[in-house]
C-alpha cells in the first residue's frame, strides 16, 4: 500500500472528536479488505476483528489508534461573524488566518478573521488572540448566516497534506491519523501471514476530549493485551531535546507505569530481531494516550504504547517522517506474528510463575 | 479569472517576476506600448481617441508581503525575516511556498502541551520562528533555499458563496481591476498603466513610474482594509464588504485630490454605483509616492474592500470588484482637462 496517499486521505478527512463520521467511513473502507468483521462502538469507535488461527479460545490483542481530531465549535453569532470555542486541545495561537469549514445546514467554507496590522492597536500586537476574541467569517450576510448556522455547529480546519523534503509530510490531523495508517499497514501485512491471536483493530473516538472512545471500546473488546498507538513530540526548533525525539529514526516504545514491562520488553525484542530502529520513550506517569484508559479496563490490561515522533502537535502543520509510519507498521505486524500462545504466560509477573 | 491567476502567483516585494509575466500576457494585446523599467515596473500605454492631450496614470502594485530566508540552522531549518508588513501572530501553523520551485515549508511553534503558563499569551517573534522544509542539515537547507530566497503564503484562490478567498488581494485586486480597464475601449486621453513593484516596502516602484509617466493626474487602484469583525470598542470598520468601491479622502500617505474625489462620487451617484468613503487616516498606497512626483500630481485612490489583507487568506466580494471596474470606467470616461480646473 502506498503510504503517502493513505496519510493524505486520512489527514484531510473530517472527524472532530465526538463527530467522527466521515473519517470513520474512510477507515472502514481502508480496513474492509483486511478484516473479518467490523462494528461501530457505542461512542463511535470503529472496532474491527481479524481472526487468528490459534486454537480457541484465542487470546485477544487490541490495537488502538484514535481517529478523532481537534476542532472548533460555534458558540454565538455576532453581526454575521461566528464566535468560537475549541473541541479538544486546539491551540488559539495557530488559528488566525486559517481556512476552515463550518458544518452548518450545509458546509460553508470560511476563514478565521484577523485584524490587519494597519489598524491593530499597539497593545494587541504582542499578545496572542484568546478564544473569546476569535471569529470565523463565512463571508455571508448576517441574515444568511442566521438562517444557516446555529450555535453548536462544528468547524473543521481545512488543510491539505504537503509533502516536504526527505519524505516528510505535514498536515492537520496526523495526530493521530498517522497511527490509523500504521494499523492499516499492519493489517495489510497480516493478510499475508499466519497469526495465532485474534487481533482487534480499533480506531478510537473522542481521544482528544478525554480518551472516551478507548474507555468504552476496551471494555467491549476485553483484550488480553493491548498496544495503543499515538504521536509523540518530535524534535523541533525552540523545544528542549529532552522533551522530544528525532524524526526519521524510528518509532518509540514507551516505558513507565502506564506500560506493562513484559510487553515493552517483547516489543523491543521484536524491533531488534527485525532490525527496526526505535527509541525508548520514558513517560513517568500519565501518558495522555488511549493506553492510559485501556490499562485500567475491567480487571486491568497489559498495555504498551508505540509512538511516532511528530513536530508541531495540535497545529495545522503537524509534521512527521513517512519512514517512521512504515516502520511502526512493520513493528506492529511483526509483534503479532511473533505472539504465540506463550505470550500470555510471558506477560505473567515473575512471582506467579 | 484574472484575479485568481494573479492571487495565486508568487510575487513578494523585489521578486515580482511571476506576477509580471501574468500581467504582460493579460494586457499585451490591449495596449499600444508596453515596457519594463529599471526597477521592474510594467508600464503600458493605451492611446486615447485623441480628443484630449491629457496623460492619466493608473497604478496597481504587483508585490505582496512575505518572508525572506536570512540564514540556516544546523538542523536544516530556515531563519527568516519579514518582507513588508507581516504580522508575526499569523505565522505559526501556516503553510508557505519557498523559492521559485515553490517548495512547501511550514512554520510551527512549541506544542501547546509543553508551554509554560507565561508562554501562552506570548507572540513568537519572527526572530524565533523558522520554516521547516524537511531539510535535515544546514547544507541541504542552503541548497534548497539559499540566502535571499523569498517565501509566501501557500493559499490558493477559492470561490466561496458570496465572496472569493485567496492571498495577496492587496494588491492583486487592484492589478485585476487595472487589467480589466485596459481590456476595455480606449478613453479620450492616453491611459498610462503602471503595474508597480515594491509598494509594500515603501512605495518604491510607483515613485519612479510616476516620474517616467509624468501624468496630469493619477489613480491608485487597491485592495483595502475591511476591518469588520466585532470588537469591544467598535471603531469604524474602515470599509465594508459588499458596499461598493472605497474612495479614499485621506490616508497616512496622502490627501486625495478633491476634484478627483468629487468626480468619483458624482459618477457613482449618477450611475447608481454603490460606493463608500474609506475611514480617513488609515493605510497608505502608491498614490502617496505618485502625488509627489516631479512638480506634484493630483491623485486619488479607489479600492476593492477586502477582509484580512496581509493574512494568509483574504475575502472580497466580486460585486465590489465589478463595481470598482465600473466606477473607474465611468469616471474615466467623464474625466477631462476641465475636471482639474
Amino acid at each position: 500500500m502506498e503510504v503517502v496517499p493513505l496519510l493524505k486521505q486520512l489527514s484531510e478527512a473530517e472527524g472532530i472528536a465526538g463527530f467522527e463520521g466521515p473519517v470513520r467511513e474512510l477507515v472502514r473502507q481502508n480496513w474492509e479488505p483486511f478484516v473479518d468483521e467490523m462494528h461501530e462502538g457505542k461512542l463511535g469507535s470503529l472496532i474491527a476483528l481479524k481472526r487468528g488461527t490459534g486454537p480457541e479460545p484465542r487470546p485477544k490483542l487490541m490495537f488502538a489508534a484514535h481517529m478523532d481530531e481537534i476542532g472548533l465549535m460555534v458558540t454565538d453569532i455576532e453581526k454575521g461573524f461566528l464566535r468560537i470555542t475549541r473541541v479538544g486541545g486546539a491551540d488559539p495561537r495557530v488559528l488566525l488566518g486559517l481556512e476552515v469549514t463550518v458544518h452548518s445546514r450545509r458546509d460553508l467554507p470560511g476563514v478565521v478573521a484577523t485584524r490587519p496590522p494597519h489598524v491593530l492597536p499597539k497593545r494587541e500586537r504582542k499578545k496572542t488572540v484568546p478564544f473569546d476574541e476569535l471569529f470565523v467569517d463565512v463571508g455571508l450576510s448576517e441574515e444568511k448566516v442566521k438562517e444557516l448556522v446555529s450555535v453548536g455547529d462544528l468547524i473543521s480546519i481545512r488543510r491539505e497534506l504537503s509533502e516536504l523534503k526527505n519524505r516528510r509530510v505535514s498536515g492537520k490531523a496526523l495526530d493521530d491519523r498517522a497511527c490509523v495508517a500504521v494499523v492499516t499497514l499492519a493489517l495489510e501485512r497480516l493478510q499475508k501471514v499466519q497469526h495465532a491471536w485474534d487481533v482487534f483493530a480499533v480506531a478510537t473516538a473522542q481521544e482528544e476530549t478525554g480518551l472516551k472512545g478507548a474507555i468504552a471500546a476496551a471494555y467491549g473488546v476485553a483484550p488480553d493485551a493491548a498496544v495503543a498507538l499515538d504521536v509523540t513530540f518530535g524534535e523541533q526548533s525552540g523545544v528542549s531535546k529532552s522533551d522530544t525525539l528525532p524524526l526519521g529514526k524510528g518509532p518509540s516504545i514507551a516505558i513507565g507505569p502506564n506500560f506493562h514491562p513484559k510487553l515493552v520488553k517483547r516489543l523491543k525484542e521484536v524491533a531488534e530481531d527485525r532490525e527496526i530502529p526505535y527509541h525508548m520513550d520514558p513517560i513517568p506517569g500519565r501518558s495522555g494516550t488511549d493506553a492510559w484508559a485501556i490499562q485500567v479496563t475491567r480487571e486491568g490490561v497489559p498495555t504498551a504504547l508505540i509512538s511516532i515522533p511528530l513536530r508541531y502537535m495540535h497545529q495545522p502543520v503537524e509534521t512527521l517522517a513517512v519512514e517512521d509510519v512504515e516502520r511502526a507498521g512493520r513493528l506492529l505486524a511483526a509483534f503479532v506474528v511473533d505472539s504465540g500462545a506463550d505470550l500470555l504466560e510471558d506477560l505473567a509477573w515473575e512471582v506467579d510463575k | 479569472m484574472i484575479l485568481k491567476e494573479l492571487s495565486d502567483a508568487f510575487g513578494v516585494s523585489g521578486n515580482e517576476d511571476d506576477v509580471r509575466a501574468i500581467v504582460l500576457d493579460a494586457v499585451r494585446d490591449h495596449v499600444d506600448e508596453v515596457k519594463i523599467d529599471a526597477m521592474g515596473n510594467v508600464l503600458a500605454a493605451k492611446r486615447g481617441t485623441g480628443q484630449d492631450p491629457m496623460r492619466v496614470m493608473l497604478a496597481a502594485h504587483m508585490d505582496e508581503i512575505g518572508l525572506m530566508v536570512i540564514g540556516h540552522d544546523d538542523n536544516g531549518f530556515l531563519k527568516v525575516r519579514s518582507v513588508g508588513g507581516i504580522d508575526p501572530r499569523l505565522l505559526p501553523g501556516t503553510l508557505f511556498v519557498v523559492g521559485p520551485e515553490r517548495i512547501p515549508g511550514v512554520v510551527g511553534v512549541k506544542p501547546v502541551h509543553l508551554l509554560e503558563s507565561g508562554e501562552r499569551k506570548k507572540v513568537s517573534k519572527i526572530e524565533d520562528l523558522v520554516i521547516d522544509v524537511g531539510a535535515q542539515s544546514k547544507d541541504e537547507a542552503e541548497k534548497l533555499a539559499p540566502l535571499g530566497t523569498y517565501a509566501t503564503f501557500a493559499t490558493r484562490f477559492q470561490e466561496l458563496e458570496a465572496t472569493v478567498s485567496g492571498k495577496a488581494f492587496d494588491d492583486r485586486a487592484g492589478c485585476a481591476v487595472l487589467v480589466e480597464l485596459l481590456r476595455g475601449e480606449p478613453f479620450t486621453f492616453d491611459l498610462h498603466a503602471a503595474f508597480t513593484v515594491q509598494e509594500e516596502v515603501g512605495l518604491r516602484g510607483a515613485r519612479v513610474a510616476a516620474y517616467a509617466i509624468d501624468p496630469d493626474c493619477a489613480f491608485a487602484l487597491e485592495g483595502t482594509i475591511a476591518d469588520e469583525i466585532p470588537k469591544e470598542k467598535d471603531v469604524s470598520p474602515t470599509t465594508r464588504l459588499g458596499k461598493g468601491p472605497a474612495i479614499t479622502v485621506m490616508d497616512r500617505s496622502f490627501i486625495a485630490d478633491r476634484r478627483l474625489v468629487q468626480l468619483l462620487i458624482h459618477t457613482a451617484e449618477e450611475q447608481d454605483i454603490p460606493y463608500q468613503i474609506k475611514q480617513p487616516g488609515l493605510g497608505g498606497t502608491d498614490a502617496g509616492a505618485i502625488h509627489l512626483a516631479r512638480e506634484g500630481v493630483p491623485s486619488a485612490t479607489v479600492a476593492v474592500p477586502s477582509r484580512y489583507i496581509h493574512s494568509p487568506v483574504a475575502l472580497l466580494s466580486l460585486d465590489d470588484f465589478d463595481n470598482t471596474v465600473r466606477l473607474m470606467r465611468k469616471s474615466l470616461s467623464r474625466l477631462t482637462r476641465d475636471t482639474l480646473k
